[in-house]
């Protein structure tokens, strides 16, 4: 039996293309994955994402605690401030990638993945039941009882605040990775600006009983200025334009954040924490893969997980292999991410992907693939 | 949703529509096809004077979500492919009837047509 988000009937009046993801019944589509994607890219989407998890951490050795278990440094956020990290196994490998929120001195916030929240919650409480002064921090998750939309895109913030009239600071003025208390029609709810698009945008999380009401207000605010209601095809398109990676492709257990070039997240310098050990290694020596990012040299047949990369001159084994590829609706060309060898990691490196049997040429490409002009 | 699927027009399980034209047919995929598979970005056809037999896998129609064979649903010769889709395969969505047919086949064993599901079996096989 598929999960259902709060929102579920929302999409139904839509007339949403629903399909299954991580357990979950979600929106592919309602009017279309490249009309979606443009509208994001150029005014404003709107995307259920009340499938992903949160978990509420709180107590004196909360932040010591995430520290540990968390790769990047948690000491750097203050209060309102949130933060990508990466939860790491002892070998170094993705349990998953989130968000980490400070809201309070001693409380924060973890947004995982949908998928990955019955494994994260079990990791997290295994780890701080054996973490020396675990018993100053308490884990909850939280993830049933709330729900949470995205509203992405360059004309969201100019009508945003019509949601929250009575609120006494403005979503406009709120920084990059920032987070704060928002009152919509009586209730608190979270604001923070961040998102998986590579615009700018925000992303609101209510309790449940709210969502449908925010999700409403929201189109509603945002119809002068051409928002649409946007599914998890565009999402992905979007998030892979921007070389964002999507756990359980560009990351999972087997899968480093150095290796997936996240190493701008990982704190070697914080001090002992889960997976270090590895990690420094792979530092220091190099890791044996790279994630690349890819454009098809001419339109064709766009390139798809798993197909394999090879040298620009052939050879007898594959230089690696696509984990995201799409076309690409703002560039209207086979894009992806792949993990190559490192010999083959470099922008401008020529290379051919294995699309059914033919050798499609591709180039390497800095990251991100697209830049918003 | 209301379903698109036109009466004098016969129809594969796998969602492939055949118009028959004396020992010829033309070959598309349903409204149904395209609206599972969102927009169609390329569309990768038979060569013409391939022999291809009922049931056998001869194009793919890429989707920006996904890669999907197109299995021809008669036997014969490809005497002709949609070309107009090289520059256009968004047409499989919004004319998957006329514009956005896919190739044409000289049929070895137009016998087989009476295997095919009538417009009324298929609107059942893909009613919700």
């Amino acid at each position: 039996m598929l999960k259902r988000t709060p929102l579920f009937a929302a999409h139904q009046k839509l007339g949403a293309h629903l399909v299954e993801f991580g357990g979950w019944e979600m929106p592919l589509c309602y009017s279309g994955i490249i009309e979606e994607h443009k509208a994001v890219r150029t005014a404003a989407g709107l995307f259920d994402i009340s499938h992903m998890g949160e978990f509420a951490a709180r107590g004196p050795g909360a932040a010591e605690f995430l520290n540990f278990a968390l790769t990047n440094d948690i000491r750097k956020l203050q209060k309102g401030q949130g933060q990508y990290t990466i939860l790491c196994n002892e070998r170094g490998g993705a349990v998953d990638d989130l968000y980490v929120y400070r809201i309070d001195e001693e409380e924060f916030l973890l947004v995982v993945n949908a998928s990955r929240i019955d494994a994260d919650f079990s990791w997290l409480k295994q780890h701080l039941n054996v973490f020396p002064g675990g018993g100053a921090a308490e884990l909850k998750n939280r993830s049933d009882e709330l729900a949470a939309v995205a509203v992405q895109g360059p004309k969201v913030a100019a009508f945003l605040d019509h949601c929250f009239p009575a609120s006494s600071q403005t979503a406009a003025a709120l920084p990059k990775n920032s987070i704060a208390r928002f009152n919509f029609d009586g209730s608190i709810v979270l604001v923070s600006r961040t998102g998986y698009t590579g615009e700018d945008g925000f992303e609101i999380i209510a309790d449940a009983g709210l969502i449908e009401a925010l999700w409403n207000k929201l189109l509603a605010a945002g119809q002068a200025d051409g928002i649409k209601a946007a599914g998890l095809g565009a999402r992905d398109t979007l998030r892979t334009e921007v070389c964002y990676p999507l756990y359980g492709h560009e990351l999972d257990e087997s899968i480093s954040p150095l290796e997936a070039g996240l190493g701008y997240f990982v704190a070697l310098g914080k001090g002992d924490f889960m997976g270090r050990a590895v990690l420094a290694q792979q530092k220091a020596q190099g890791t044996a893969r790279k994630l690349a990012a890819f454009k098809m040299a001419a339109r064709g047949a766009p390139p798809r997980p798993g197909y394999s990369i090879w040298s620009a001159d052939g050879g007898t084994q594959p230089a690696g292999h696509v984990t995201s590829g799409t076309q690409s609706p703002s560039l209207d060309i086979g894009i992806g991410l792949g993990l190559v060898a490192p010999e083959f990691s470099p922008a401008n490196t020529a290379v051919a992907v294995d699309v059914r049997g033919r050798r499609l040429p591709a180039m390497i490409v800095a990251r991100p693939i697209y830049r918003r002009p | 949703m209301s379903e698109n699927v036109p009466a004098d027009l016969k129809y594969a399980k796998s969602h492939e529509w055949v118009r028959l034209e004396g020992s010829a047919a033309i070959i598309g995929i349903s409204d149904h096809a395209q609206h599972e598979l969102t927009d169609v970005v390329f569309v990768e056809l038979p060569a013409a004077g391939r022999k291809v037999a009922a049931g056998e896998a001869c194009a793919v129609v890429e989707s920006v979500k996904t890669a999907s064979d197109i299995y021809s649903p008669l036997s014969g010769e490809v005497v002709a492919v949609n070309a107009e889709l090289a520059k256009h395969p968004e047409l499989v969505n919004s004319d998957p009837y006329k514009a956005g047919w896919l190739f044409k086949l000289n049929l070895s064993q137009p016998g087989e047509a009476g295997q095919l599901l009538t417009a009324e079996s298929y609107a059942k096989q893909i009613a919700p």
